[in-house]
């Protein structure tokens, strides 16, 4: 019970971290792009920093995950291609969308269904993707 | 739900022809998020183009925000600080030059 639970709490405390901190709004997104605010970098600077401490915890093996188990990290292949092209990529979306993946859930659930047809082209997106795999520099 | 957004940022939409309000901004972009403002050829655009774009990026980049501006950071991989600069690419991309387009729709 308590194993299918926990990943509803995290998903939880994530979503409502989104949507309170405002990262999931439009408009904190565009001011973000615009440097006009210190708010957006602020929120990932802080999950930055969190992040360096937790991954060198589950590193040096101080940290467990849920189950006492060991947390492996699988490095990123090196390449330059797929990173720079679909950063841009993804960029363009982020930006005028004003959200990424996380926040588009947080956002159906707060009472934006017009997130639910963002949410079905997002996965139009990631079939174009698939269709064209092979074709694109990685 | 408002959202206290600079008041440089208000400015520059409303030179772009979007009526907000300092101190009165809401969450989401009304133009395109809600359903009045997604009938429209402008709102459909906004909202079909980024959620293509957002999905195949990130599929293409092998993650989002969360994935590498956060945990692959976080993890000291240079992969992800590349990725994070394509999104700032794009994003300052889309938000100067061609969202002041799409508005004029």
């Amino acid at each position: 019970m308590f194993n299918t639970f926990k990943y509803i709490l995290v998903g939880l405390i994530f979503g409502v971290t989104m949507y309170q901190s405002e990262a999931a709004s439009w408009f904190r997104i565009f001011e973000m792009f615009h440097f006009q605010s210190f708010h957006m970098y602020g929120i990932i600077g802080t999950a930055v920093v969190l992040g360096i401490l937790i991954v060198q915890g589950f590193k040096r093996g101080v940290m467990k995950n849920m189950d006492h188990q060991h947390v492996e990290f699988t490095d990123k292949n090196k390449s330059i291609p797929r990173y720079l092209i679909g950063g841009i990529i993804f960029g363009l979306g982020w930006a005028l969308g004003g959200v990424c993946p996380g926040p588009m859930f947080v956002l159906i659930g707060a009472g934006y269904p017009v997130f639910i047809i963002f949410l079905f082209a997002t996965m139009l997106g990631t079939v174009a993707y698939g269709a064209l795999r092979s074709k694109l520099p990685h | 739900m408002m959202s206290n957004i600079s008041p440089e940022t208000v400015g520059l939409l409303n030179d772009l022809g979007l009526e907000y309000e300092y101190g009165k901004v809401p969450y989401v972009l009304q133009e395109a998020f809600t359903w009045p403002g997604f009938f429209t050829l402008r709102g459909a655009t906004i909202v079909i183009l980024a959620g293509f774009l957002v999905g195949f990026g990130a599929r293409y980049a092998g993650g989002c925000t969360s994935g590498h501006a956060i945990s692959g950071i976080a993890n000291l991989q240079w992969p992800s600080l590349l990725a994070v600069c394509g999104f700032f690419i794009g994003g300052l991309i889309m938000v100067n030059f061609i969202f002041p387009f799409i508005l004029k729709l």
